[in-house]
C-alpha cells in the first residue's frame, strides 16, 4: 500500500538502508517468507472449511447408509442437466482463476483483470443456474418443511435427502457469494495496480479459496445428483 | 517473489482432464454396477479434487509444511467419517443383557412420533 508507506515513512525511519517492497510487513524478513506465511495461514483456514463441510458430508453418509432407497428416489428428482452444466461452469471458472493468478505472477495486469472478470462471470452463471434449480424445487414442493410433498413410499426419508441437499448446496452457494465478494476486492486491487510479479499474494490466496469451493462442488455433484441413479433405472 | 509459475499448457491439460472425468462420472452413473457405483463415483471425484489441489492450488510446488497441512485436513476428515461409521454400522451387532435396542436397524421416519417401546428392562 503506497499511501500507507508514505504515511509512516518518517516515524520508523524509512531510508535507503531500510528499503523494502511496500507490501512487506516489518515482522517478515523477506517477501518470500511473508508469502509462505500467508499460504500456510490460508491453508489452515481451508482445513477448518474442510471440517465445516465435513460435518454435513458425515450426515449425508450416515443417512445414505440408512435410507439407500430414499437417496435413490431423491437423487432422481434433481436436474442432472443443470447440475452437470454447473459442474462444467465451475471447472471453467477454476481454469480462469488459475490463469488470472498466472497472469498476476508474470505481470500481465490487463490479462489478469480479464481472467478475474471471466471468473466472476462464471461464478455468477453458477449462482443463476442454482437459483433456477431452487425455484424448480420450490414449485414441486420439494423444500423440506410443512409444505413438503413427495409421492412415494419413502416421502419422509426423501425429505431428509432434500434437507441435506439444501444444506450442502446452500452452504456452497454462500461460499460462492463470498468468493464473488473476494474477487471484487482482488479485481479492484488489480485495477489500482497493487500487484506485481514481486507481490501478488492476495490474488493467489483468493485463488486458493475459489479452487476450494470448486472442490466442494466436485464432491457434491456426484453425491447428490448421480448417486444410485442406475439402481432405479433397472 | 519466487512462486512457481506453471506453463499455460498445464492448466489447459488439467481443465481438459477435469471435463473428461466429469463426463465419465455422469456416464458411469447410468451403468448398473451394483454396490460399485458409489465407490467409482467417489474415486473419480477424489481424482478430480487431487488434480485441482496439486496443479490449480499449487500444492505440488508448495513447501512440505503446506503439504502436511493439506494432508492433515483429509486425515482428520477420514477420522470423522471412520469413527462415526464404525459406531453406526456396528450397532445391532451385539445384543445387550436386557435384549437388543432397535439401534442399527433401519428406521422409518413417520410424520407422527413412533409409539415408545414398552419392553425396557430398566
Amino acid at each position: 500500500m503506497p499511501d500507507a508507506v508514505a504515511l509512516h515513512a518518517e516515524p520508523h525511519g524509512h531510508g535507503p538502508a531500510h528499503a523494502h517492497h511496500p507490501a512487506q510487513k516489518h515482522h517478515f524478513q523477506t517477501l518470500e517468507q511473508q508469502a509462505e506465511a500467508a499460504t500456510l495461514g490460508m491453508w489452515l483456514f481451508l482445513v477448518t472449511e474442510v471440517m465445516f463441510f465435513g460435518g454435513l458430508f458425515t450426515a449425508y453418509l450416515l443417512y445414505r447408509v440408512w435410507y439407500p432407497a430414499a437417496w435413490s428416489e431423491g437423487s432422481q428428482e434433481l436436474n442432472i442437466v443443470l447440475g452437470g452444466t454447473n459442474t462444467a461452469v465451475l471447472i471453467a471458472s477454476s481454469l480462469t482463476m488459475a490463469l488470472a493468478v498466472r497472469a498476476a505472477q508474470t505481470g500481465f495486469r490487463k490479462s489478469s483483470i480479464t481472467f478475474l472478470l471471466l471468473t466472476m462471470a462464471l461464478g455468477l452463471t453458477f449462482l443463476i443456474i442454482k437459483f433456477f434449480e431452487y425455484r424448480e424445487k420450490y414449485r414441486l414442493s420439494h423444500i423440506p418443511g410443512p409444505n413438503f410433498h413427495f409421492e412415494g413410499p419413502h416421502a419422509g426419508q426423501v425429505e431428509i435427502f432434500f434437507s441435506l441437499y439444501f444444506a450442502l448446496t446452500g452452504l456452497h452457494a454462500i461460499h460462492m457469494l463470498i468468493g464473488f465478494g473476494i474477487m471484487s476486492v482482488i479485481l479492484w486491487m488489480s485495477v489500482k495496480n497493487r500487484f506485481s510479479p514481486q507481490w501478488y499474494t492476495p490474488v493467489e490466496m483468493a485463488g486458493l479459496y475459489w479452487h476450494f469451493v470448486d472442490i466442494v462442488w466436485i464432491f457434491l455433484f456426484p453425491l447428490l445428483y448421480l448417486v444410485d441413479r442406475a439402481h432405479n433405472v433397472a | 517473489m519466487s512462486g512457481h509459475i506453471s506453463p499455460k499448457s498445464t492448466y489447459y491439460a488439467i481443465f481438459g482432464a477435469l471435463m473428461v472425468l466429469t463426463g465419465v462420472t455422469i456416464a458411469v452413473a447410468f451403468v448398473h454396477l451394483g454396490s460399485l457405483n458409489f465407490p467409482v463415483a467417489l474415486a473419480i471425484a477424489i481424482t478430480k479434487a487431487t488434480l485441482v489441489l496439486l496443479f490449480f492450488m499449487h500444492v505440488k510446488y508448495s513447501s512440505r509444511l503446506v503439504k502436511m497441512v493439506v494432508g492433515m485436513a483429509f486425515f482428520f476428515l477420514l477420522i470423522m467419517f471412520g469413527l462415526t461409521m464404525t459406531d453406526y454400522l456396528s450397532r445391532g451387532w451385539f445384543t445387550g443383557p436386557y435384549g437388543t435396542t432397535s439401534a442399527g436397524t433401519q428406521v422409518t421416519i413417520t410424520r407422527t412420533p413412533a409409539p415408545v417401546q414398552s419392553e425396557s428392562g430398566h
